[in-house]
């Protein structure tokens, strides 16, 4: 039956008025039209005016915003011996974190005068860490963090892990003790949360590389700025997930409590937080994932850690070190992530919940992804007795005993205190490396370089032309008019902001190449998003074979990109876009992957009756109906790319990443660091907001 | 605001005066949104719900409803989704504030009542059933139903004990350590119901507890009431929107419509006289013999025909009764005691139960 054929049926009486749904009547938009129409005045003004009104800057010349920030930060180094908000409040707090890196550090990982030696040595911190380990997670995980740490070790890395562990320690704690409270509060007070909330916002929007300016700029670097750092940035997680996980315990079970004559405490202690506490430990695992993040690339501020040793090796294009130090941080991550999430699974075994239906998913689910072989009789999935508690504390009090002596051994004796440099090979492998990565790279230089020139001779540069190239003004135009077509008169607002911000820093050229590289790199995620997850959505084989490398690409901290796309590509734009398009193609094929697999079943098995192809069942049904998804992987893939684009000024990325490392590098510069900062958070901010209101208006299909 | 088609002496027969009685409403409304306390009392109050949305914005959801409760007494309140119900049965220990009107528990007002008292009000004297359960997934059933003796602060020993008392009760005897999830949908509303009557409390109220529950283990749940009912004997204030279950459970029944009451009365009383044509049609699918007494089919007797003969009491089901009525010569008396009130013959008999063989 076609629609042609389908006369209206005379025979079926109206419904009663009142009955009758509203009908909104939308008019059609012509979008594609009018952005056309956009691009055509764009390329027609860009070809007339080429190279006019650019506002491109040399990079050594300061204007007076620069000047103006170089000067607040000496007054601020001059002020942070007498003034009371600077030397009282910004000064203790400083010391208070460096006295506390200091200590920690003295404890395992540096000399703690008078001794040559840390408090405790190697051999005592790796069994620590292992029981820590066994506590929280069982017995592979113990397995898995002894690993990693003894890696430190082999590498010759031992103390640069250690403080990186140290500093994400100290954050993460940092966050759960202010974090929690602050997100139970907004759970129970409507007017918190929405006052909070925005700034949450616009802190997840924030690309991590700009927070580095303004936090040096009053903490100036070292420790205790890396770990001020690293709370701010890994806290908004943490305090949302909170929120959300108390918010979402459900209405019924609140009101059977109320029902009861509970008081709000009892609610809370005794209701909501046993039933969000999974959730909330979910947010725990985000919260330390991220600290991770920010612990490595706090290494711009002189944060202590792995990060050094990857900034520099980046530097000097050593890839083999790079890729050393790299290695311990995707173990560490992958070690955090494993642990905490499996933490949270532990929880839920311990008071013995098995296999509701949902439940059962879940399992199978994890049994399934389990990347690591499962010894330990001690996990055997399911056990349904609080005694087994009871038998885990009595197994980790046996454990303790060799863990002292191990602490104890560790302090008698030289080579069990210091990690043997015999045992370093981190040189060695480094070199390997290397040696690898050139043979590599000789290899498959035609299939790389071709890619690269395909990219960049299509796609890039000539976008990068058109953007950077046409007069400030016409840009500004052409990203108004496709803001307001897109997103209607808020994202106008939005893109007017930004717009009138990135001018103001006087980097608005920059920022233009910048965006240029983030737009690239985001159509290369979205193909590759939606191919993956078009395939994942539909097909449950390539879902559990892909999913995995995907959460663990996800814990990978951004930075750590860097060194295989450099490796594969050499200095320059390209290898920024290919490092970005990596962290964000996870995220984005997720999402598309999720909402493909969303679309209802209903709707797809009445299309499959009416006979539909493969083709036309993805083209038709499963991708309109994610579009959803779609606009939210676009965003989310939006923002990671531009965290790392911005990054890739390290390996030449150029533009505004570039003037962020130079800030940090060279004294005169800070001033237009901080304000190529200024400018990320400006077209995250503005990209993040269009994408957004698009979302709203165009993701309800 | 009562039903019209009352008849004295049912009401006096059903329902205690206010001295007495266990749960007492008086002119109870819930109007949701802004400024809602203003519009009681005015005009506006007697538009008809969209009207009063269309015209404040405001939505009516319980509208000026009164009744008793008599100790002792499982009184249903029924009507469809959107009627008011549920609103209802909250405002009756403030999980939703009236507009305006009174609540007595015992001889205790409940609406003025402040914050503490509240909360021990429900901590002992009412307890409350769930259409979803509200168990807390975290805790074993024991725990789920000591929870609230918990939170009233009884000492670990002595809720244990009272837990496993109810556990056993409603019939959950090795369930105490498994979790919700665990369970059927019918026993978890099994547990919802030992966590009710834990607390040992004057008035159960149930919200549409079984509507979650498929069909036979929802007529499984509706009989463990009723044996519940005549083991505790606890006064009891259900809802829901199946008129069967009001009709099998009830000793009384109050329909609601669009927030206001259209008629309170016994079973039969519904059936045999619905108040109007909505309950009339409402009615319409029930086997009248089952629910109609012979109080409602009797005839006055003509000369003579009340002199011998078998009689039966009024009370008596008509489905009960046929049989006898049937086999007897003449007309069978029907006495309320030891007075005569009527009689009836096979023919009016076979009025009611043909009539519904023709129905269906």
């Amino acid at each position: 039956m076609t629609a042609v054929d389908t006369a209206p049926e005379p025979a079926a009486a109206p419904p009663p008025k009142e009955e009758q749904p509203r009908i909104v009547t939308r008019d059609k938009r012509h979008t594609g039209w009018k952005l056309l129409g956009i691009a055509v005045v764009w390329v027609v003004g860009w070809s007339l005016l080429k190279g006019q009104n650019t506002l491109a800057v040399p990079f050594q010349q300061l204007n007076s915003f620069d000047t103006w920030i170089n000067g607040l930060r000496d007054d601020i180094q001059a002020a942070a011996q007498t003034n009371w908000f600077f030397h009282g409040v910004i000064g203790n707090i400083s010391d208070f974190f460096n006295w506390l890196v200091t200590q920690i550090q003295q404890l395992v990982s540096i000399p703690s005068p008078p001794r040559p030696v840390p408090e405790i040595g190697w051999l005592g911190v790796v069994a620590l860490l292992g029981w820590v380990g066994l506590a929280a997670a069982g017995v592979r995980w113990a397995l898995l963090v002894i690993v990693t740490v003894l890696l430190f070790g082999f590498c010759g890395l031992w103390q640069d892990g250690i403080d990186t562990l140290i500093i994400t320690v100290i954050a993460v704690v940092t966050c759960i003790v202010i974090g929690i409270p602050v997100g139970i509060a907004m759970s129970r007070r409507k007017w918190l949360s929405a006052a909070i909330t925005p700034v949450l916002d616009i802190m997840q929007t924030m690309p991590s590389f700009a927070y580095l300016a303004p936090l040096a700029l009053i903490f100036g670097i070292g420790a205790s700025s890396a770990v001020v750092l690293t709370i701010i940035y890994s806290l908004p997680p943490l305090v949302r997930i909170t929120e959300h996980g108390i918010r979402t315990v459900p209405a019924t079970t609140i009101e059977a409590a109320g029902s009861m004559g509970l008081t709000q405490s009892q609610l809370l202690r005794k209701v909501q937080l046993p039933m969000a506490r999974r959730t909330i430990v979910v947010g725990i695992n985000q919260c330390t994932m991220a600290a991770l993040s920010m612990a490595v690339i706090s290494a711009f501020v002189a944060g202590p850690g792995l990060g050094q040793d990857v900034m520099n090796a980046l530097q000097n294009l050593d890839v083999g070190t790079a890729a050393v130090a790299g290695g311990l941080i995707v173990m560490i991550a992958i070690m955090l992530d494993r642990t905490t999430t499996a933490a949270s699974e532990r929880r839920e075994r311990v008071q013995g919940r098995v296999a509701s239906v949902s439940g059962m998913g879940v399992m199978l689910t994890n049994v399934v992804l389990e990347r690591l072989p499962r010894w330990a009789s001690e996990d055997s999935r399911v056990s349904r007795r609080r005694p087994s508690a009871l038998m885990r504390r009595i197994s980790l009090g046996v454990v303790a005993i060799p863990v002292l002596v191990c602490v104890y051994l560790s302090r008698q004796y030289i080579d069990l205190a210091q990690f043997p440099e015999s045992w370093d090979f981190g040189g060695d492998i480094a070199r390997k490396i290397n040696d690898f990565v050139n043979w590599f790279v000789n290899q498959v230089d035609t299939f790389t370089t071709g890619f690269k020139n395909l990219v960049t001779y299509g796609l890039l540069n000539p976008l990068q032309d058109l953007m950077a190239q046409s007069p400030w003004w016409l840009m500004a135009f052409v990203l108004l008019s496709v803001g307001f077509v897109l997103g209607g008169i808020r994202a106008l607002v939005a893109v007017a902001v930004c717009e009138a911000i990135i001018l103001g820093t006087g980097l608005w050229n920059d920022s233009m190449i910048t965006l240029t590289m983030t737009l690239v790199a985001t159509i290369l995620v979205m193909i590759i998003a939606l191919v993956l997850g078009v395939a994942m959505g539909r097909n449950r084989v390539a879902d559990v074979t892909i999913r995995p490398f995907l959460d663990t690409f996800q814990t990978i901290p951004s930075f750590v990109y860097l060194v295989p796309a450099l490796a594969l590509f050499g200095v320059g734009r390209f290898t920024a876009i290919v490092a970005a398009v990596a962290y964000g193609v996870p995220i984005a094929t997720k999402l598309v992957a999720d909402g493909i697999r969303g679309v209802s079943s209903t709707t797809v098995e009445a299309a499959r009756a009416s006979g539909i192809t493969s083709w036309q069942m993805i083209l038709k049904v499963q991708i309109p109906m994610a579009r959803e998804s779609l606009v939210l992987a676009t965003n989310q893939g939006l923002l990671y790319v531009l965290s790392v684009v911005v990054i890739g000024g390290l390996v030449g990325g150029g533009s505004l990443g570039y003037l962020v490392v130079s800030g940090f590098s060279q004294d005169q510069l800070f001033g237009k660091g901080l304000a190529a900062g200024i400018a990320i958070t400006a077209l995250g901010v503005m990209l993040d907001r269009v994408a957004r209101y698009s979302a709203a208006r165009y993701g309800r299909g | 605001m009562t039903a019209p088609t009352m008849e004295p002496e049912h009401r006096q027969a059903t329902a205690g005066s206010t001295g007495d009685a266990a749960l007492t409403v008086d002119g109870l409304w819930k109007i949701f949104g802004a400024r809602a306390d203003k519009i009681i009392g005015t005009p506006d109050a007697d538009l008809s719900r969209k009207d009063l949305q269309e015209k404040t914005g405001c939505v009516m959801a319980v509208k000026d409803v009164s009744f008793e409760v008599a100790p002792g007494e499982v009184f249903v309140v029924m009507g469809l989704s959107g009627s008011g119900k549920s609103t209802l049965v909250r405002m009756l220990t403030r999980l939703i504030e009236p507009t305006a009107g009174s609540v007595h528990l015992g001889g205790e007002e409940i609406t003025s009542c402040d914050e503490k008292a509240l909360r021990e009000l429900r901590r002992k004297r009412v307890g409350m059933v769930f259409q979803h359960f509200g168990l807390l997934p975290h805790r074993q059933v024991i725990d789920n139903v000591g929870f609230g003796l918990e939170v009233r602060g009884d000492d670990r020993g002595d809720r244990r004990g009272r837990a496993q008392e109810m556990v056993d009760l409603v019939g959950l005897s090795g369930y105490e350590r498994s979790y919700p999830d665990q369970l059927s949908g019918g026993m978890q509303q099994r547990v919802g119901l030992a966590r009710a009557l834990a607390a040992d409390p004057d008035v159960l109220l149930f919200d549409e507890p079984f509507s979650a529950l498929d069909p036979l283990i929802r007529r499984d749940m509706q009989n463990e009431v009723i044996r519940l009912h005549h083991e505790v004997g606890k006064t009891m204030v259900f809802i829901t929107h199946d008129l069967a279950e009001a009709l099998k459970l009830g000793d009384r029944i109050l329909i609601m419509r669009d927030g206001a009451v259209v008629q309170v009365g016994r079973p039969d009383e519904v059936v045999g006289a619905p108040a109007d044509d909505y309950v009339k049609d409402f009615v319409s699918d029930v086997p009248k013999s089952h629910v109609l007494t012979l109080r409602w089919v009797m005839r006055d007797a003509k000369p003579g025909e009340a002199d011998s003969g078998t009689s039966l009491p009024a009370e008596t089901v008509v489905r009960e009764a046929a049989r006898a009525v049937l086999a007897a010569e003449g007309p069978v008396r029907v006495v309320d005691g030891d007075r005569v009130v009527g009689v009836v013959d096979d023919e009016d008999i076979l009025r009611v139960v043909v009539a519904e063989e023709h129905a269906s």
